[in-house]
C-alpha cells in the first residue's frame, strides 16, 4: 500500500481484478476449468484462484494438456501443487490423440507437438463438457492477444472470431452461451511479464526450478538455445554442450528457447526481465512461423 | 533493484485514446511506448521489416498497434486493443480505440474502464466532428479527466496563436459537457515534441509534457469512498472439516470504506448484521475500499446470495423497477421494444423491456432527435426501461458500478447495449 491511505499499488489492483474475474467464472458457469500448463502464468492463476475461494478449495479442476514432451520438472511441480491445494487434476494426453490416429506427428527437425495440442485440448473440453476454460494468457504477450476479452467466446467448433467479439464494458462480463459453446477466460489480461514476476516475488510463489539458472545440455539452432532431450531431433551438425541457462517461458521441450543466465534468485530474474529488450515469446519457435501465427492458431482453438 | 521494476508510486492509470490513422493516434501511442522504452527489439524488428515490405520509408510506429490480420491488410484499427507501459512513477493501461463513427461502440467500451481520455486534434484542422464525438463519449462514460493534445504543431510552425484558437474553441464546446479537468498540450507525435520530452520549439507553452501529466494526474479522488455498496458476487461455503461453519460473502467493493464492526444492511431483504471479518485470501484487513476484491463474514447467519447487496442503513441505493438511462446500442440488430432483454447490473440479472425511447442523441452535434427514434448499431439514446424485479441503483455520476448495466439478447446471447443510469 502506498503513502496515500486509499491508493492501491498496481499489483494489488491487478490482483483484485483477477480475483473478481475468477469468482465471476465460478458464479456464471456450470463446468469451468483452469488450463494448467505448469508455466509461471498458470501457476499465478492457480495462486489467485486459491486466494479467491479461500478458505474453501478451488471449485474447478486443473486441466493439463500433456504433450508428452514436457520437462520432467514441470510434471513433478504440477503433481506437488495439486496435492498441496487439494485440487482436482485432469490430464489430456497428446500422445493418446496421436495413437488414436486423429492427428499425425509433424516430421522434420523442427517438429513440434505445439499445434497438435489444440486437438487434444478441444477433445478434453468436449469430453468433460467444460463451458469455461481459464488460461494464463496476457494481452501484452503478442499482438493478436492485445484484443482479447476477459470472457472470450468460442463457438461449438472452439473457434475464435476476432472480428466479431462481444463488447466488454466495465466489469460486466457476459458469459451466456448456447450448449456446446464455451468461453476462454483470461484473468491475467492486464498483467505484463514484469507484473507477473513482481507478484511472484511479493507473494513468494513457488516455481519450477527451470526458471532459475542451472546447468543443462543444450544445442544452438537458428539463433536459439534448445534443451537437449530424447524428443529433439538432432541435425547432423548439432552437438549438445553443457550451458548455464534458464527459461523465460515454459512450453514444450522441443520449442522453448533457453538463454544463458546467472539469475538464480527472483530478484535477479526481475532485474534481468526489466533490462531485457526481447519479448518473452521471442524465444518461442511456434510464434515465428508467420506474422499471424498466433492469430491463426487462436482461431482454431489454441490456448 | 532497477527503478523500472517498481512503477508503484502513483499506482495504475487507465486511459483511452480514440482517433483515426490520419490524426496521428497510432504515432502518438508508438511514441509513448518507444520513448518510455516499452518496445522490445524483436517487436521493432518486426515493424521495421513490415514497413519495408510495404515500401514505407523509415519505421512506421503505427504498425506496432495493429493486431489483427484484417487490420494490417486494411490499415485500420477495428477493435479495442490494450497496450501496456510503465515508467518509474506509474503503470499505464491504454485502451486504444478506432475513431470512426462506425466504431462508436468500441470507443464506449474503451472508455468504460478508463480514468482519463486523450483527445487528439490536428492543429491544421481544428475541432472536427470526431472531436465532438470522442469528448461526448468521455463525458457520458464519466471520465473526469481529458487531455486535449493539439497534434502536428510542426505543420503550423509551432504557432502559439493557432494553439490558443483551438483551446478557446474546445473550451466553448466543452462547456456543454460534464468534464471537470481538461488539459491542453501542444505536441508533435511524429517529432516527439512535449510527449515525453519538453520541446524547445514551444517556449510560449508553460505546462508540462503529456507523459508528465499522465504520471502525476490524481485520479484517486474519482473513486466513491462515501456510499458503501458491496454487491455479493459469490458465497464461499467450504464445507470442509476445518471450516465447517464458514460462510463468506465474496465480491468486489463498488464504493465506500468498510471496516470490521460496521453495521450493515442486506438488500433486498433489509436484514441487519455486523461485519465480522474482511479477508483477502487468508489475510484479514482492518479496512477495505474500492476496487478491492474481498470476502466478508458477518456476525449473524442471514440469507444473502449472489445479486444481493450490502449497504449501510443510513445510506441506501434507490430500489426501482423503472430506469431512466442513456444507452449506446452495440448490436447490428436494432432495438426491439417487444424483446425481453436480460439486464445485467452489478452481479444481478433481471428481465427488462425498453418501454420508451425518449430521444436519440446526435453525437456529433449533441442535439436531441425526437422524430426518428429507431435505434441501431452505434446509436445513443435516452430510454425508459422496466425491469421484472427491482434493481438497487445509484446515478452513474456518483457511482460507476451501481450506475451502469448491459443488455443481453437472450436469443443470441449477445451484449446488445450498454447503459448508464441518470
Amino acid at each position: 500500500m502506498s503513502d496515500s491511505t486509499y491508493n492501491l499499488d498496481h499489483l494489488t489492483e491487478l490482483e483484485a481484478e483477477s480475483i473478481y474475474v475468477l469468482r465471476e467464472v465460478a458464479a456464471q458457469f456450470d463446468r469451468p476449468a483452469i488450463l494448467f500448463s505448469g508455466g509461471k502464468d498458470s501457476i499465478v492463476v492457480t495462486h489467485l484462484a486459491a486466494k479467491a475461494f479461500a478458505p474453501g478449495r478451488i471449485p474447478m479442476p486443473l486441466v493439463h494438456i500433456d504433450t508428452g514432451h514436457n520437462f520432467p520438472e514441470t510434471i513433478e511441480f504440477r503433481d506437488n501443487l495439486v496435492e498441496r491445494l487439494g485440487a482436482r487434476l485432469i490430464v489430456g494426453s497428446v500422445q493418446a490423440t496421436i495413437e488414436s490416429g486423429k492427428v499425425q506427428e509433424e516430421p522434420g527437425a523442427n517438429a513440434s507437438r505445439n499445434r497438435l495440442q489444440t486437438t487434444t485440448l478441444i477433445d478434453t473440453i468436449e469430453e468433460h463438457q467444460f463451458d469455461a476454460c481459464i488460461g494464463g494468457a496476457r494481452r501484452d504477450e503478442e499482438k493478436a492477444r492485445a484484443k482479447e476479452r476477459f470472457f472470450s467466446h468460442r463457438d461449438d467448433f472452439s473457434q475464435w472470431d476476432p472480428k466479431n467479439q462481444r463488447p466488454e464494458l466495465w466489469n460486466l462480463f457476459n458469459g451466456m452461451h448456447a450448449p456446446g459453446e464455451h468461453f476462454r477466460v483470461f484473468p491475467l489480461n492486464n498483467w505484463t511479464e514484469l507484473d507477473v514476476w513482481n507478484y511472484i516475488l511479493r507473494e513468494n510463489i513457488d516455481l519450477p526450478s527451470l526458471y532459475y539458472a542451472h546447468d543443462r545440455m543444450c544445442i544452438r539452432r537458428a539463433g536459439q538455445i534448445l534443451a537437449h532431450s530424447d524428443h529433439l531431433n538432432l541435425r547432423q551438425d548439432e552437438t549438445p554442450e553443457m550451458m548455464h541457462v534458464r527459461f523465460r517461458t515454459l512450453g514444450d521441450l522441443t520449442i522453448t528457447g533457453a538463454f544463458e543466465s546467472d539469475a538464480d534468485t527472483l530478484e535477479q530474474i526481475i532485474d534481468e526481465v526489466a533490462a531485457t529488450r526481447i519479448t518473452e515469446r521471442g524465444g518461442r519457435m511456434d510464434d515465428k512461423r508467420s506474422e499471424s501465427a498466433m492469430e491463426d492458431r487462436k482461431k482454431e482453438g489454441y490456448f | 533493484m532497477a527503478a523500472a521494476t517498481t512503477p508503484d508510486h502513483n499506482g495504475l492509470l487507465r486511459f483511452t485514446t480514440a482517433g483515426s490513422v490520419d490524426d496521428g493516434k497510432s504515432t502518438l501511442i508508438g511514441r509513448l511506448l518507444y520513448d518510455s522504452k516499452s518496445i522490445f527489439e524483436d517487436q521493432l524488428e518486426a515493424v521495421e521489416s513490415a514497413s519495408s515490405q510495404k515500401g514505407i520509408d523509415g519505421t512506421d510506429l503505427s504498425l506496432l498497434t495493429d493486431g489483427l490480420k484484417a487490420e494490417r491488410e486494411q490499415g485500420i484499427t477495428i477493435d479495442v486493443a490494450y497496450r501496456y507501459f510503465a515508467t518509474p512513477k506509474r503503470k499505464f493501461i491504454i485502451a486504444d480505440t478506432p475513431g470512426h463513427i462506425q466504431y462508436t461502440r468500441n470507443m464506449v467500451t474503451g472508455a468504460s474502464t478508463a480514468d482519463l481520455a486523450i483527445i487528439l486534434i490536428d492543429a491544421r484542422h481544428g475541432l472536427l466532428e470526431q472531436t465532438h464525438r470522442h469528448s461526448f463519449i468521455a463525458s457520458l462514460l464519466g471520465l473526469r479527466h481529458v487531455v486535449v493534445c493539439v497534434n502536428k504543431m510542426d505543420l503550423v510552425d509551432y504557432n502559439e496563436e493557432r494553439f490558443n484558437e483551438i483551446v478557446a474553441a474546445y473550451k466553448d464546446f466543452s462547456s456543454r459537457l460534464d468534464i471537470t479537468d481538461i488539459k491542453f498540450i501542444p505536441i508533435s507525435a511524429l517529432h516527439g515534441d512535449n510527449v515525453v520530452d519538453r520541446s524547445d520549439k514551444t517556449p510560449w507553452y508553460g505546462g508540462g509534457t503529456l507523459l508528465h501529466h499522465l504520471e502525476t494526474v490524481h485520479v484517486g479522488a474519482d473513486r466513491n469512498l462515501q456510499d458503501c455498496r458491496f454487491p455479493v458476487q459469490y458465497v464461499i461455503r467450504p464445507q470442509t472439516d476445518a471450516h465447517r461453519d464458514f460462510r463468506g460473502y465474496a465480491g468486489r467493493i463498488a464504493s465506500g470504506v468498510w471496516k470490521p464492526g460496521d453495521k450493515v444492511v442486506a438488500l433486498p431483504s433489509g436484514k441487519e448484521s455486523t461485519i465480522d471479518q474482511i479477508l483477502v485470501g487468508d489475510t484479514p484487513l482492518d479496512k477495505a475500499f474500492p476496487p478491492l476484491s474481498v470476502t466478508m463474514t458477518l456476525t449473524d447467519d442471514i440469507d444473502l446470495s449472489r445479486g444481493d447487496m450490502l449497504v449501510r442503513a443510513n445510506n441506501q441505493p434507490e430500489s426501482t423497477q423503472i430506469l431512466d438511462a442513456r444507452i449506446c446500442w452495440l448490436s447490428e440488430a436494432p432495438l426491439n421494444p417487444a424483446t425481453r432483454y436480460v439486464l445485467r447490473h452489478t452481479t444481478r440479472d433481471v428481465q427488462a423491456k425498453i418501454t420508451e425511447v425518449l430521444y436519440r442523441i446526435d453525437i456529433n452535434t449533441l442535439h436531441r432527435v425526437e422524430d426518428d427514434v429507431t435505434i441501431g448499431v452505434n446509436d445513443m439514446a435516452r430510454v425508459r426501461i422496466k425491469t421484472a424485479s427491482p434493481l438497487l441503483t445509484d446515478g452513474y455520476k456518483d457511482n460507476r458500478s451501481t450506475g451502469s448495466f448491459i443488455l443481453v439478447d437472450p436469443s443470441t446471447h449477445l451484449t446488445v447495449a450498454a447503459g448508464v443510469v441518470g
